[in-house]
C-alpha cells in the first residue's frame, strides 16, 4: 500500500523525529492519548517503533466502551431480559462482559431482542417497526458521539415516536483529564487531545490543562505526520516551560469545535456525575437527559438504576486506564485474558489500548 | 417451469427431473453428466489427485464482479490447484429454499456453466435438495474439485524455508469489500468489484516459468495476514511483509479507511500467495503478470529465521505485529 498522502510521508516522518529528538535533548517524555482511534494510528502505522527512547506512550480512557462501568453493563443487560423491550446498540457493546461474565451476547442467545445498528437513527426505524415494543437506544461515547444521539432525539420528537427512549451512558473527556491530573498515581507530562471529539468542542474546554496543572495539551490528527507534529509541539513547549493548549489538526478541528453540536447537545442533555471503569465516579462527567425530556430518557421512563458491583476478579484495565501500568503488565494479559475472550473492557473493544497491544505489539 | 420453486422439485420425481433437465443439464451439459447416472465414471485421471470441497453462502447471491455461482466453481478450482493440480472436474450439490424465483436459480447456474467453461473444468455430478422457506438462506453450493498434480514435491503451508520471497498475484481486499459493499447498501463503493477467477492457468504457468515453488495458498477468509500467519506456523518461520509493496486499489483503500477496515484481513477470490526461493521470483512474478489475473502482481515480503510470526514493516519505516484475525472483521462472506 502506497503512501496515501504527505500525511504519512516517510520523509517528513524523518524529519519530525528529528525536531522531536531535537526539542526532547535527552529528556524523558510521558504523553497519553485518550482516544482509541490515537491508540490504534500508533500502533498500526508502526509510529511507536519509531519513537525515540525517551518518549513514552500511554494509552488513557479514550475508547468508550472501555470506561463503560460495570454497573452501566449490568443496568443494560437487566432492561435486555425485560419483555416488551428491544436493545438498539453500537456492535462494540455486545462483547463487553459484565457481572459473571455475561455480555449482551449472552443475552441475545438467550432470547433477548438486541438489534446491532451503525447509526443511532437506525434505531428510530427500529421503532416504527416495531410499535407494540419500546426500543431502548444504549448510548455511549464521548462528545463526538453524543450529538447525533441528541439528533436523533430531536428526529424521535419531531416524528412523535412513543416508543424509542435513550439510555445515556455517554461520557465527558475533560472531567476525565482533570481526573488523571488530580491523581497522585499518575505522572503525565503531556496530553495528545483527541481530534474527533475536539470538532466538537474546540479548544476552550481544555484551557485548565496548561493554565491550572501546566500541563501541555496538543490536539491531534491521526495521520503519522499529524502524532509526529503534536509530539513535537508538546516536547517545545516542555522545553521552554510554556505549557499551552494548541491545536495542531487544524484541517479538522475549528478552535471554537462546532457550536451547533454544542447547541443540539445542551438542548437535550445536562452534565451528570457518571462512572467510569476503573476510575469510579467523575463529578459531572457524564450526560444525563434533561427533566423535560423524561419521555426520551429511559433511566426514568423504565425506572432503570445501576447496581452495586463487585469489580472483575484480577482485571487492571483501570491501571492500564489511568497509565499506571502497560497491558503486558497485568497478569491477565494474553493469559486469561485475549481478544477471544476478554475479561476486562480494553481487550473487548478493537480500539482498547490491551487489544492494541495484543493485536500489534511484537513480543 | 414455474417462477419459483416448489417442495416438489426436490422429491425426486417428476419435476425434480424437470429442474434437473431443464436448468443443470442444458447449462452444464457434458457426456459425463448427461448419463444421469447415480456417479460419473472418471476413466482418464492419472497420477497423484489433488482434490477440495467448499461450501459457498453468501449474500446477497449477485454482486459487482461475481456470484455465489462464479464463486463456487472459482473457489475449488483455485484451491484444487493450490497444490499444484490440473483441476478436472467438479460436483456440484445445490441445497435450495422453496420459493426461490426460477430465474434466480438459473443466472446462477448460468453462471457456474462459464466459470466452468473458462476454468476448463467439467460439472460431472450434481444433487439437489429443495428446503422449506426458513431452513436455508436461498441458495446453498457446495462443489468438490479433483485434479491432477503436475508437479513433485507438492507445494504445502509447511514448506516456507528462510531466505523465500513472498509473491502474491494481485491486489488485496477486492472481494471482501464488495461484498461488505453491496451487504450495507454503500452506494459510494461504485469502483469496487470482486476478484472472483480460476487462477489455475496462471498457477501452471508459474510453475513452469519457476520450477519450483515452496508454498501456494489463496488468501480467502481472513485475507493475506491471517493466510501467512498461518503458514508461518505450519512452517515454523518469521514472515516479514513490506506494507507499501502491497497492492490495494485506491477505492478499497479509500472505502476501507471509511469502514474502519484493514483489506490485508479482507477476503480474495482470484488471488495466490506463492512462496519460492529468492532466484526464483522473477520468473514467477513475470508468468503471473502474463495472465490476465495477475496484471498487478507483487514481490511482497521475503521468509525469515525466528519465531513463527508475521511482521509489517510499514510505510514509514516502523514495523509491527500483524497478527491472526481475532473474530470477525465482517460478517460470513463466502
Amino acid at each position: 500500500m502506497q503512501a496515501q498522502t504527505i500525511y504519512q510521508d516517510p520523509i517528513l516522518c524523518r524529519t519530525l523525529l528529528e525536531r522531536l529528538n531535537v526539542a526532547l535533548n535527552g529528556r524523558s517524555m510521558r504523553f497519553m492519548e485518550v482516544c482509541g482511534t490515537h491508540t490504534v494510528a500508533i500502533f498500526q502505522s508502526g509510529l511507536r517503533t519509531l519513537l525515540p527512547k525517551e518518549v513514552t506512550h500511554l494509552s488513557g480512557p479514550g475508547c468508550p466502551v472501555c470506561v463503560t462501568h460495570d454497573a452501566e453493563v449490568a443496568a443494560f443487560l437487566d432492561l435486555a431480559g425485560r419483555d416488551g423491550i428491544i436493545i438498539a446498540t453500537f456492535g462494540d457493546l455486545m462483547r463487553v462482559p459484565g457481572p459473571g461474565g455475561r455480555s449482551l451476547k449472552h443475552a441475545k442467545a438467550e432470547g433477548a431482542r438486541i438489534e446491532m445498528v451503525y447509526s443511532p437513527l437506525d434505531a428510530l426505524r427500529l421503532a416504527t417497526e416495531n410499535p407494540g415494543d419500546t426500543v431502548v437506544f444504549l448510548g455511549i461515547g464521548f462528545e463526538t458521539t453524543a450529538p447525533t444521539v441528541a439528533a436523533t432525539l430531536l428526529t424521535a420528537q419531531q416524528q412523535r415516536l412513543d416508543n424509542f427512549c435513550v439510555f445515556s451512558l455517554h461520557k465527558l473527556v475533560p472531567p476525565a483529564l482533570r481526573t488523571l491530573l488530580d491523581s497522585a498515581e499518575s505522572a503525565i507530562d503531556a496530553f495528545l487531545l483527541p481530534g474527533h471529539v475536539s470538532t466538537i468542542l474546540g479548544l476552550g474546554p481544555y484551557a485548565f490543562l496548561a493554565q491550572e496543572y501546566h500541563v501541555p495539551g496538543v490536539v491531534g490528527g491521526f495521520e503519522p505526520v499529524d502524532i509526529l507534529l503534536a509530539l513535537c509541539l508538546m516536547a517545545e513547549q516542555l522545553r521552554d516551560h510554556a505549557p499551552a493548549v494548541v491545536n495542531a489538526y487544524p484541517r479538522a478541528v475549528d478552535n471554537a469545535g462546532n457550536p451547533r453540536a454544542r447547541a443540539l447537545l445542551e438542548q437535550f442533555f445536562e452534565p451528570s456525575d457518571a462512572l467510569w471503569r476503573g476510575i469510579g465516579r467523575i463529578p459531572e462527567s457524564g450526560l444525563a437527559l434533561r427533566p423535560e425530556y423524561e419521555q426520551l430518557d429511559a433511566v426514568r421512563r423504565l425506572g432503570l438504576c445501576l447496581p452495586d458491583v463487585p469489580p472483575l476478579p484480577g482485571c487492571r484495565c483501570g491501571d492500564v486506564l489511568k497509565g499506571r501500568i502497560t497491558p503486558q503488565a497485568c497478569p491477565l494479559f494474553r493469559k486469561k485474558c485475549t481478544p477471544a475472550t476478554p475479561v476486562g473492557p480494553c481487550m473487548v473493544s478493537t480500539e482498547g489500548s490491551c487489544a492494541a497491544y495484543y493485536k500489534y505489539a511484537e513480543q | 417451469m414455474d417462477a419459483y420453486l416448489l417442495l416438489d422439485a426436490g422429491s425426486g420425481g417428476r419435476a425434480s427431473q424437470r429442474l434437473v433437465n431443464q436448468c443443470f443439464l442444458r447449462h452444464f451439459a457434458n457426456p459425463l453428466l448427461e448419463r444421469l447416472d447415480d456417479a460419473a465414471m472418471l476413466a482418464d485421471l492419472t497420477g497423484p489427485l489433488s482434490m477440495s470441497t467448499d461450501s459457498y453462502t453468501v449474500t446477497p447471491l449477485f454482486f459487482a464482479g461475481g456470484s455465489v455461482g462464479t464463486l463456487a466453481v472459482h473457489g475449488t478450482v483455485n484451491d484444487v490447484s493450490m497444490l499444484g493440480a490440473r483441476p478436472r472436474y467438479l460436483s456440484c450439490g445445490f441445497i435450495l429454499e422453496e420459493g426461490l424465483p426460477l430465474p434466480t436459480l438459473e443466472r446462477i447456474v448460468v453462471d457456474m456453466a462459464e466459470a466452468a467453461r473458462n476454468a476448463n473444468v467439467c460439472i460431472v455430478t450434481g444433487d439437489t435438495k429443495v428446503v422449506p422457506r426458513g431452513a436455508c438462506d436461498k441458495v446453498f453450493i457446495n462443489t468438490t474439485g479433483i485434479g491432477e498434480i503436475f508437479v513433485t514435491p507438492v507445494p504445502s503451508g509447511h514448506n516456507a524455508r528462510p531466505g523465500d520471497a513472498v509473491l502474491i498475484s494481485g491486489a488485496m481486499g477486492d472481494h471482501g469489500l464488495t461484498i461488505m459493499g453491496s451487504r450495507e447498501g454503500l452506494s459510494f463503493l461504485t469502483d469496487v468489484a470482486s476478484d472472483s477467477a480460476p487462477l489455475n492457468r496462471m498457477i501452471e504457468d508459474v510453475f513452469t516459468a519457476a520450477g519450483e515453488v515452496h508454498v501456494l495458498r489463496d488468501p480467502t477468509r481472513g485475507g493475506l495476514a491471517t493466510t501467512l500467519n498461518e503458514i508461518a506456523e505450519q512452517s515454523q518461520v518469521h514472515i516479514e511483509l513490506d506494507e507499501a509493496c502491497v497492492p490495494v486499489h485506491e477505492a478499497v483503500r479509500n472505502g476501507c479507511s471509511f469502514l474502519g477496515l484493514d483489506p490485508l484481513y479482507l477476503a480474495n477470490e482470484g488471488k495466490c500467495i506463492c512462496i519460492l526461493p529468492e532466484e526464483k521470483a522473477d520468473a514467477a512474478l513475470a508468468a503471473m503478470r502474463s495472465s490476465p489475473y495477475g496484471k498487478e502482481a507483487a514481490r511482497v515480503g521475503t521468509v525469515l529465521e525466528g519465531r513463527a510470526q508475521v511482521t509489517l514493516r510499514t510505510p514509514i519505516g516502523g514495523h509491527r505485529l500483524l497478527g491472526m484475525l481475532e473474530g470477525s472483521q465482517l460478517p460470513r462472506i463466502c
